[in-house]
This record gives C-alpha cells, structure tokens and sequence, in this order.
C-alpha cells in the first residue's frame, strides 16, 4: 500500500489544481461576453448551422492524420528494434526489413492517389 | 504481413523472456532473445493472401483506373487458390508456430480450406460487371462522394469502377484465415480487427440505396468497435488471472490457480460477447438485418459465409483448448443463448417481407443451430459444426447470388425517346420485396429451381447439405447430453420450414406481379455469377447426396492442438 502513496498524493494535487484554477478563474477573471467567445477555437470545419444538403466540408485534415499514424506506427515498432539491434540479430533485421517494405506500399498508394498533395 | 509476425514474435508468452524486463533487469534481458521459430510453410495460407492484397494496393497505386480491373481478379483468384493448393498441402499437420501464436491443426485447416473455397465463390459475385447488355456493378463508382449528389452522377457517367474492393476482400480474408487459427488471444483480437475493417468499409460502397449502405456501414462499425473493446476488456482480465494470454496457459491456470473465479468468469463473459456478436447470436444479432440488408450483396453474401465460419472457429478454439475446465460455467449460459436465437432467428424470419432481411434472420437462426455443436463439447459435436458451417456457408452464398440476379425494371430509361417499349426497360437495383418474387417460376425456372434447392437446404430437407447438417449436429448434441436444445432446435426448424417452403409456393403457385406491365426481370450475368451458382447448387446437393466423404475429413480434422 505504501507504495501507492505518491500516486494518491497526485492525484489529489491534480484534483486540488484543476478545482483551484477553474474557482479562481471564475470569481477574479473579467467577464466580456462576444460572438468571438462562442465561436470553436481553432478545432476544424464548423458543426452548424449544415451546409444546404449535407454538402461538402475538406478532409484534408483527417487524411493528413491517418498518414501520420501510418508512420507513426513504423517508428513505434523501429525503436525497440533499434534499442535492442545487437541481440534481435539477422532475424530482426529480415523481419523490419519486410515490415518497412509494406509500409512503402501503403506510402506509394497514398503518394500514387493524392494523398499528399494538400491542393 | 511482416507486422503480423512481428507482434508475434513480441508476443508476452514468449518462454524465453518471462516478466517482459520491467524493473531494471537489462542484464538478464540483453542475451536472452532466441529468435522463434518460424515454421513458414504453416503460415503459408496467410502469407499468401496478404501478399497478394499487398500487390492488390500495388496496382491500384500503379495501374491507369480503366486497366486495373483484370489484373485485380486475376491476382485476388490466384492469391486464394493458391492458398487453398497450401492448406491442402499442409494436410495432417499439428503444429504450433510463431512463438505458438498461431496453431495449425485439423479444426485450423479444415475452416481455413472452407474460408478459402467460400472467398473464391464470393469474389466470383464481387467481379461480376455484367456482360455488355446490362450493368451488374454492386459497387460505388465512387465511395467518397454523397449519395444522389452530382459528383456521384458523374462518376457513373464516366464509368468509373471501384477496384479497392479486392484488396479489401483479400486483408479481410487473411484475418479469417488467422482467426480459427490463432492461439493465444492476443493474436485472435489482431485477426478480429484484420477480418473487420475491411469489411466495414465494403458494407458502405453499395452502388444502388446508397444512404442503406451508409447506414450498414455506420451501424457495422460502431456496433463493432464495441465489441471489439469487450473482447479486449476480456483478455485484459484473463491476462489478469491467468498471466497469459496463450490459450493452453489458460486452461492450465483455470485448474490450478489459487484466485477466485470472479476475474475468469468475468474475462469469459466479456470474451463472449465479442466473439458472439462476430457470430450473429442473440442477444447480440441486432445489427445482423440491417447490416446484411445495407450491404452491396456480394458482400452480403461474404459475410454471412466466411465470418460466421471464422467466427465459429475462433469459438470453437477458445472453449474446447482454453475452458475446458469451465465447461459448467460457460455450457449454461450458451444453453440460453442458443435457445434464444433458435427461436427470435425462426419467429422473426417469418414476418420479413424483404428477401434479404429474411435471409439475414435465416442467417441468426442457423447460428443457433451450429451453437449446438460448440455446446456439446465433444469430437463428434466439433466435426459436425466444421460439417454445417461448410454446407451452410456454400448455401448462403448461392442464395445471396439468385438475389443479385432478380432486378426492379424502371421504365423509361433516360435516352427512351425513339425506342420501343421494351428498349424503354432498363435494369434497376435488386427486386429485394417478396411480393417482387411471385411467379418467378414461370419467367426463370432454372433460376428458381436454383434458389429452391438453397432453401429446400436451409429448411433441412432430405437429399439437401441441411438435412445432413443438421442430423450430424443434433446427434451430436444428443450425445453430449443436450437432448432439450435438440427439441427446440426442431420446433424451431419447423417454424423455418414455413418461411423458407412460403418462398418457393411463392415463386412457383404465385400469379406473377403486373402493374403496369413492369415486374421485376432476372438478368444474365456474366460467367462468374454462373460459375459462382452452379458451384454452390452442385455442392449442396453433393453434400446432401453423397456427404460421407465430407463427413469422413470432418471427422479426422476434429483435433485441437495445445
């Protein structure tokens, strides 16, 4: 149980922190209320009012960041690979070698289709 | 596929490296990895099939739109033909490879050649394009643009085709083939996931009833997320308990571990309700109709095949090689699942008007059936559920096929001007309505007779792969002391009669629909649906005429390696 103290004590001071910045901000914090208040803060296309129809809204950014999990995932499997390089051996090497050759399939068919052209 | 093998390597039943190294134990860590031993040419199957979807995205990155067709069908049959030459090859084997993630053996082999055989008759349905008179392509021109919108309307001007679909299908296939096959639930939750998202996505690109297939798309995929994270949350607590995740190091901690049960049987629940949504079970069946309606059929038709046989198979491994030991814990509450969806797959099917919601309620019914097999934990119970996925499966897609085959006409073509009444006729989406099917023994008696035959199956009659079937599982389950779900598996197989025998009086004794002249046509396809139909009506007649040998390799495949 000891061992689990430090863990208690944060969370309490994160608790104690989050309740503390939200009060004092709401009793000494000026309140000028605009439209600019009510507007979403840089978080992509706007949810109302709809475009007529359903319409069209870009996806370039959902595109550019399921790419960026593509690679992302290929890091998170080439740096065990590296830390532990000596005792993986041949095998290890055979196998990230194929691992980033179908990772440069999925790249090729994203280069080839557009994916990466923002315009 | 190479990351496959990789998590397999990395996978935490490695013996080599117990504990993982946590806690600063670089020292015993640095020089203790072996590399595994790969037994390559168990793996084959699946090294093939993901090698040629991998070629499948190739052409699709690399080839012009319009020439990308062909080499799509050409490399996708090959890939799965080849595959299946290795199963068959790998005949007899028991094995486990990969660091004993996966595990060949009679059960794995048996339902990957059936996988194998049930894709290559569903890519046949999937290729058709139509001959040069009419237009048989079930898929979107274009999956990205909104139903009914301009953008749609000029890509199927254009003639643009959607060929992704084969690569999808082939990534979709391999997690199936993994599925059964898997040993320990690590691997089993990457297959899942393998096998599921292709399939989401080819849930959404009907070409016809475009908002449907959206929705079945949607639905398929929340729903499915779900159950994925259950069966995740599932293996957390068997990991838990059992400080494995390989299936054998399960069972043996099920008989030997001091710990209180309530972690396992809560990680069993949690594991059931994943694999029992996979399998259309009730109370887990809802998406089934609406999912099964939505879809482009073909795919429809892939799906009610080849995931219920991988699904079953993932079942059959995880209780009969990892919960042996708690077979009166999880025999019970199967006992009420089968129940139930007996009976709400039966009753439900009777009040469908539409063909394809009915054959999605047939689809609930016959799990329950093959649910009966898994019940009765025995060899008998495991050969005679390997049996009826086979008969099922092969009948399930020649059915889904006649459906694609029955079309609405639109009168009034768009350049009808000049031409006759009947060149004012043009073929429209799938004549799904039952009232539609009236009298259809009159206009296409061979196709008629066809569908006949898969429903005559589907109700159990004799001389049809269901009679057998269904005669093999319930002796099965009779030996294995389940006599009472035998007797609602009757009632309820009676019950289906009605609504599968209402079918056939309807195409045969039925006066044919007239307004205005324009009832539903039957098209003809080009020779891919006919092969894909004559294969899946010889085999469900051979199957019920002559199936000892199908039942004889059923039998010598009903083993289970640890």
């Amino acid at each position: 149980m000891n061992s689990y103290a430090p863990i208690l004590v944060l969370g309490g001071l994160a608790a104690g922190f989050a309740i503390f910045s939200v009060v004092s901000g709401m009793l000494t914090g000026p309140k000028r209320y605009n439209r600019a208040k009510l507007e979403a803060y840089e978080c992509g296309i706007e949810p109302t009012p709809q475009p007529v129809g359903g319409g069209r809204f870009p996806v370039k950014y959902y595109l550019t960041a399921m790419l960026f999990i593509i690679f992302d995932i290929e890091i998170v499997f080439l740096y065990p690979w590296a830390v532990r390089f000596d005792s993986l051996g041949w095998f290890g090497l055979v196998e990230m070698v194929f691992f980033i050759l179908t990772v440069f399939v999925a790249y090729g068919y994203v280069w080839r289709r557009g994916g990466l052209e923002w315009d | 596929m190479s990351v496959l093998t990789s998590l397999l390597a990395a996978s935490p039943g490695d013996p080599t490296n117990p504990g993982g190294g946590l806690g600063g134990a670089t020292s015993t860590v640095t020089n203790t990895f072996t590399a595994p031993h790969v037994e390559y040419r168990a793996l084959m199957p699946m090294l093939v099939v993901f090698g040629a979807a991998t070629v499948g995205i190739l052409i699709e990155a690399f080839l012009p739109r319009t020439r990308r067709y062909w080499p799509q069908v050409g490399v996708s049959l090959a890939g799965v033909v080849v595959a299946f030459c290795f199963v068959v090859a790998n005949h007899g084997m028991a094995e486990t490879t990969a660091a004993d993630a996966v595990s060949v053996d009679g059960v794995t082999l048996f339902l990957q050649g059936t996988i194998l055989l049930l894709a290559l008759l569903a890519l046949l349905l999937v290729a058709e394009r139509g001959t040069g008179l009419v237009d048989l392509d079930a898929f979107t021109a274009q999956g990205a643009t909104t139903p009914g919108s301009g953008g749609e309307r000029a890509a199927d001007a254009a003639g643009l085709r959607t060929t992704e679909v084969f690569p999808l299908m082939l990534f979709s296939v391999g997690g199936m083939l993994l599925f059964p096959a898997a040993n320990d639930l690590l691997t089993s939750f990457v297959a899942l996931e393998v096998l599921s998202l292709p399939l989401y996505l080819l849930c959404g690109l009907a070409r016809r009833r475009r908002l449907l297939s959206q929705e079945a798309a949607m639905k398929y995929f929340l729903l499915g997320a779900f159950s994925s994270a259950f069966f995740l949350y599932g293996v957390a607590l068997l990991y838990g308990y059992a400080g494995s995740v390989r299936l054998s190091d399960i069972a043996t901690a099920i008989t030997s571990s001091p710990h209180s049960d309530v972690l396992v049987l809560a990680g069993v629940a949690l594991l059931a309700v994943g694999l029992l949504f996979k399998v259309g079970a009730v109370p887990f069946h809802a998406w089934t109709p609406d999912v099964y309606q939505g879809a482009p059929t073909p795919i429809t038709a892939f799906m009610a095949a080849a995931t219920k046989v991988a699904a079953f198979g993932a079942l059959l491994r995880i209780t009969y090689v990892a919960l042996p030991g708690l077979r009166w814990d999880w025999r019970p509450v199967l006992w009420g699942v089968a129940i139930l969806t007996m009976l709400v797959g039966a009753i439900l099917a009777i009040t469908q008007r539409d063909i394809k919601r009915m054959l999605a309620y047939s689809a609930i019914l016959n799990a329950g059936y093959i649910l009966l097999g898994v019940i009765s934990t025995t060899s008998k119970g495991v050969s005679s559920t390997l049996f009826y996925l086979a008969a099922y499966g092969f009948a399930t897609i020649g059915a889904f096929a006649v459906v694609t085959l029955v079309r609405e006409s639109v009168r009034g073509g768009s350049d009808s001007g000049d031409g006759g009444e009947e060149d004012s006729v043009t073929v429209g989406g799938e004549a799904t309505d039952l009232s539609a099917w009236a009298g259809l023994g009159r206009r296409s008696p061979l196709l008629a007779a066809c569908f006949t035959v898969f429903m005559l199956a589907f109700a159990g009659i004799p001389l049809t792969s269901g009679f057998t079937g269904k005669f093999a599982l319930f002796t099965a389950a009779i030996d294995g002391g389940a006599w009472p779900l035998v007797i609602v598996g009757v009632i309820a197989s009676a019950a289906a009669a009605f609504f599968y025998v209402r079918v056939i009086v309807l195409m045969y004794f039925s006066e044919p629909l007239r307004e205005q002249g324009a009832g539903p046509i039957v098209v003809v396809p080009s020779p891919m649906t006919t092969v894909a139909l004559t294969v899946t009506v010889a085999l469900t007649i051979a199957l019920g005429v002559l199936p000892q040998m199908a039942l004889d390799l059923a039998d010598k495949a009903a083993y289970f390696v640890q």
